[in-house]
């Protein structure tokens, strides 16, 4: 039995903020003549350090070993007092937290007297349960200082590479044959208009060239167990059957095979043998399963040992302390708008196409032609917010990168062919980064542009014999409907969840938004955390972003990765999930309902299960012991009994 | 001291206590051995009166089956408490209510109604309903009233242990006879041939005499996966045999009653019904079960964006029917709400 409860209950003021709706001297007063409380005072603020000074004081001249405060939200305050309990030899868990303000004050204004009463009635019950709380240790967890990064694009890249500048050792897992993501298709970068490549390419030498970074490109995460500090987590090289660099050009010409190139958004073709692009890192070519069949020309062209079609997919282990998820997104398929006809009419292209058309290293080395023809289009319209802000679709978000990519793409194409007329429709132009605004007024300036604001476009339709385009649209300004004939449409489609999210959510246990990108633990303040400690996101797997924020993510991240492990340990949360294993029947009830995976069952000698939570994975959610039918669960902090008391003293007092 | 005294009564129940107890077999002779039976009316010609002669505590052991729902069953509670040592609620009905604790759906007005007026199989064209007093020529008979209410026994007098089932296995039985009877004088130890559930010392006043965990613990079909997709009723299924019911949908009480039973229905290829009642840490034994069947039925579909609970929930039948076939009445709900 634990010695006899001595609280000590404080009230704070808030200034005026309690003060002035609740009678704070009434509430302490009250407070007082509650059994087992040895003090109750009301104080102006008590999270000042005079405040925190009298509790201190307090504890050691009345011997209190329980502390109630009745102030604002304990997500503001219960960790400043906890702290200052424990300075003076309490223990953090032996104290309450009431929060009078947001739950009474603020939102009482109108009922002091009543606003009064709840603060009784919720001080009341926290002293019931302050009475049977009990002292719980903190966990310390030790942290492997290594890393894993998923997604091998802007943002893992750069989250890799700082990592492993700070000294950790990296993994990098890319799914793709090569590193580089989505901005090694683009061939102009937004709003400075500057060459992509030559800045992707330095990242990515640094990438391959970086002694802490172990690179895995055509590779998949399949399986993560444990916990922040110690993930084990099992990846999966598929196959490239090419085992090293003597791929001669007549190797590829062999191959019988022929798809569309991935990387060339469906503009160019290749062989089932291919290197992705030019800068390929690893610079390795790959033989894809999906297409090859196996005929073997490839094998009997190249030098001995250079291919091999048997080779199947190897499976690692690697142990790492932290996870950053950066594995970018999609991109919204066009075809789910029909009347925009792309997919249909030749000359509907998408913005990623675009880029392939205008890169000197793309299939058309750089000249803008157009896909019916080959000629260079003399009018061209840009069709912005293709699947975004677009609710019809199931996709209410902004884009956000598609503005001023469209920007950057216009003023190329302006400054290479100044006879060529541009027109842009548009939602809003949403220019907000750095510099973005100079370019949409640059771009206006030109007088090539025509910008024209559309709720949305009505139709789009081809003039079959000259391929060309009449997009129907109402103009809102002019509240008038209008129509313009042009050689070729780009439709700057939104950037969509990844694929495999799903998937990948389920292997880490960290959320999604209802829109399907990673849900980050707190919009504001953990903007990079997931629910899962240990585990963090950035780029647009997280929500659809341009560089220069996938940059600023990717670094955050990492640098919040990188804070257990600078420290080697973590505290993890008192509170967790306890299974008392001689009231376990084994029945397996919690073992699917927690969304850690904390619960494993076990066996004893006899053959019997039983159910043990693993301390380390356990978030102290509740879910297991909800679910528990035979009671044999019980939740440290949040007892049955400890939670009981308090309804009982609601309902009693 | 040469024997203890023994006495049985029953009150709102259907007898199948009292076949119980003659369902340990030839160990009847062992509690012969113990102890006397001074009072069991099933069996025996003992009046009340005798009863209320017999100075207070002179009965060593009472064992009490069936609840309370008539003034009479009141009457002899209140009575056999005054002159026990040890008042036993026996079976599921003294312990939790039971079927006849289902009648908390109702109320006497109701359940007069149908079963005296309007049920098929009554002719009853008078529309006579039981009355506590009745003139006949001999005199004036008194009939106990009937409650509205069922109760279990620790809802009427101070109850010192039970023993859960319905009916209690017979292990269970002369489990806690052996350990009652030892714990009045040693001199009884041993002398009972305990099969299981052997009680070592008797625990605190208040228990239930059974061990406190869940049938899954003895249950010899193999649990495997609890992801419940679909709810069959038991008819609507023939079980794979060996494998867990409710990983086969079949909702099945065991992970929230307590063991103690060999789990006969198991054995038989039947779900638990929960006739042992929960155990000590999870007193309500339907929402207990509730919220474990609902946090693992559907928790694929869950993750769909079209996820609708009530496809689940429209499965359940009968949900007070399956979740507190036994302990309405011990349960927090006690009863439907009488109107005024």
């Amino acid at each position: 039995m634990s010695e006899e409860p001595r609280i000590g209950v404080y009230v704070c003021n808030c200034g005026i903020n309690i003060s002035a709706t609740v009678d704070v001297e009434e509430v302490a007063k009250y407070a007082g003549a509650l059994p087992n409380v040895i003090v109750s005072k009301a104080y102006i603020y008590m999270c000042s350090d005079p405040g925190q000074e009298l509790i201190k004081q307090d504890i050691q001249k009345h011997k209190l070993n329980r502390v109630v405060v009745a102030s604002c939200s304990p997500r503001m305050h219960e960790p400043t007092f906890r702290a200052a309990v424990e300075e003076v030899g309490v223990n953090k868990y032996l104290y309450e937290h009431v929060n009078i303000r947001e739950h009474v004050s603020w939102v009482h204004a109108n009922e002091p007297e009543k606003a009064t009463e709840k603060a009784k009635d919720l001080l009341r019950m926290a002293i019931a349960k302050v009475r049977l709380d009990e002292s719980l240790e903190t966990r310390t967890v030790s942290v492997i200082p290594k890393s894993l990064v998923i997604g091998g694009g802007i943002t893992g890249m750069q989250a890799a590479l700082d990592l492993a500048d700070r000294g950790f050792e990296t993994f990098l897992v890319e799914k793709e044959p090569s590193i580089g993501g989505r901005v090694a298709q683009l061939s102009v970068l937004s709003p400075t208009v500057e060459e992509a490549r030559p800045m992707l390419k330095k990242i990515m030498d640094r990438v391959a060239t970086h002694p802490k970074i172990n690179l895995m490109t055509y590779s998949d995460v399949v399986e993560v167990s444990g916990y922040i500090g110690n993930f084990e987590v099992k990846v999966k090289h598929r196959p490239r059957h090419v085992k090293n660099n003597n791929v001669s050009a007549k190797c590829v010409e062999v191959c019988p095979v022929e798809v569309p190139s991935e990387f060339d958004a469906g503009l160019a073709s290749r062989k089932a043998i291919y290197t992705p692009f030019e800068d390929s890192i690893p610079s390795l070519y790959v033989i894809d399963d999906e297409t090859c069949i196996k005929c073997g020309k490839c094998v009997d062209t190249c030098p001995e040992g250079t291919i091999d079609l048997d080779e199947q997919a190897s499976e690692e282990t690697i142990n790492v302390g932290t996870i950053i998820v950066a594995t970018g997104g999609g991109v919204f398929d066009a075809k789910n708008k029909p009347e925009l006809g792309f997919g249909k009419y030749p000359n509907v292209i998408n913005n990623l196409q675009l880029e392939r058309l205008t890169d000197k290293a793309g299939p058309t080395k750089g000249k803008l032609l157009r896909p019916s023809d080959n000629k260079i289009p003399q009018k061209i319209a840009f069709i912005q917010c293709v699947g975004a802000r677009d609710p019809d679709v199931g996709n209410p978000w902004c884009s956000r990168f598609c503005c001023q990519a469209m920007l950057g793409q216009v003023k190329s194409i302006t400054e290479e062919y100044p006879k060529t007329q541009l027109f842009v429709f548009h939602k809003d132009i949403r220019a907000f980064s750095n510099l973005g605004e100079e370019l949409y007024r640059e771009v206006r300036g030109t007088g090539q542009v025509v910008f024209v604001r559309t709720p949305e476009i009505n139709d789009i339709d081809e003039d079959p014999e000259t391929g060309n385009l009449i997009v129907k649209a109402t103009d809102e300004m002019l509240q008038m409907p209008m129509e313009a004939e042009v050689d070729m449409v780009v439709l700057s489609n939104a950037l969509a969840p990844p694929q495999d999210a799903e998937e990948l959510a389920r292997l880490l246990v960290i959320a999604r938004s209802p829109d399907g990108f990673f849900l980050e633990l707190h919009p504001k303040l953990s903007p990079l955390d997931t629910p899962t400690v240990g585990i963090y996101i950035a780029g647009v797997a997280q929500g659809p972003k341009d560089i220069t924020d996938s940059i600023a993510q990717a670094r955050g991240a990492a640098s919040r990765a990188a804070v257990p492990m600078a420290q080697g340990e973590v505290e993890l949360e008192a509170y967790l999930a306890v299974v008392d294993p001689d009231l376990c029947s084994g029945c397996r009830i919690c073992e699917h309902v927690c969304p850690y995976n904390a619960p494993e069952i076990k066996e004893r000698e006899d053959g019997t299960l039983y159910s043990e939570v693993s301390e380390a994975l356990c978030k102290g959610c509740g879910v297991c012991v909800a679910a528990c039918p035979s009671g044999a669960i019980t939740m440290l902090h949040f007892k049955d009994d400890q939670l009981m008391s308090e309804i009982e003293a609601l309902l009693t007092g | 001291m040469d024997k203890l005294k023994f006495a049985f009564y029953w009150g709102a129940s259907c007898g199948g206590c009292e076949v119980a107890v003659l369902d340990i077999d030839e160990r009847v002779l062992e509690v012969l051995q113990i102890g006397d039976i001074v009072f069991w009316p099933v069996a025996m010609d003992t009046k009340y009166k005798d009863v209320e002669a017999m100075p207070d505590k002179s009965i060593d052991v009472s064992f009490f089956n069936g609840s309370v729902r008539n003034d009479e069953s009141e009457h002899i509670a209140k009575l056999l408490r005054q002159k026990s040592k040890f008042m036993i609620a026996f079976g599921s009905c003294a312990h939790e209510g039971c079927i006849p604790g289902l009648a908390n759906l109702h109320d006497r007005e109701s359940i007069f109604k149908k079963v005296y007026k309007e049920s098929v199989s009554t002719v009853n064209p008078n529309g006579v309903t039981p009355q506590t007093h009745y003139h006949v020529p001999e005199g004036e008979i008194h009939i106990p009233a009937f409650h509205d209410t069922v109760k279990t026994l620790d809802q009427v007098v101070d109850v010192d242990y039970s023993i859960p089932g319905c009916p209690p296995n017979p292990d269970i039985i002369v489990a806690a006879i052996d350990a009652l009877a030892s714990t009045v004088d040693e001199k009884f130890a041993g002398i009972m041939t305990v099969n299981g559930y052997k009680i070592e010392t008797l625990p605190p006043k208040g228990a239930v005499l059974a061990p406190n965990r869940a049938q899954c613990f003895e249950c010899p079909l193999k649990k495997e996966d609890k992801r419940i997709d679909k709810i069959y009723r038991v008819y609507e299924k023939i079980p794979e045999p060996g494998k867990c019911l409710l990983d086969q949908g079949i909702i099945c009480m065991g992970p929230a009653t307590r063991m103690g039973c060999h789990t006969q229905c198991m054995n038989a290829g039947m779900p638990c019904t929960g006739c042992q009642g929960p155990v000590d840490q999870a007193e309500e034994l339907g929402a207990s079960m509730m919220t474990a069947l609902t946090s693992n039925i559907g928790l694929d579909d869950e993750k769909e964006s079209d996820y609708d609970p009530n496809k689940f929930i429209e499965q359940i039948k009968d949900p007070i029917g399956t979740f507190y076939m036994y302990s309405l009445p011990a349960s927090i709900l006690k009863r439907k709400v009488m109107k005024k």
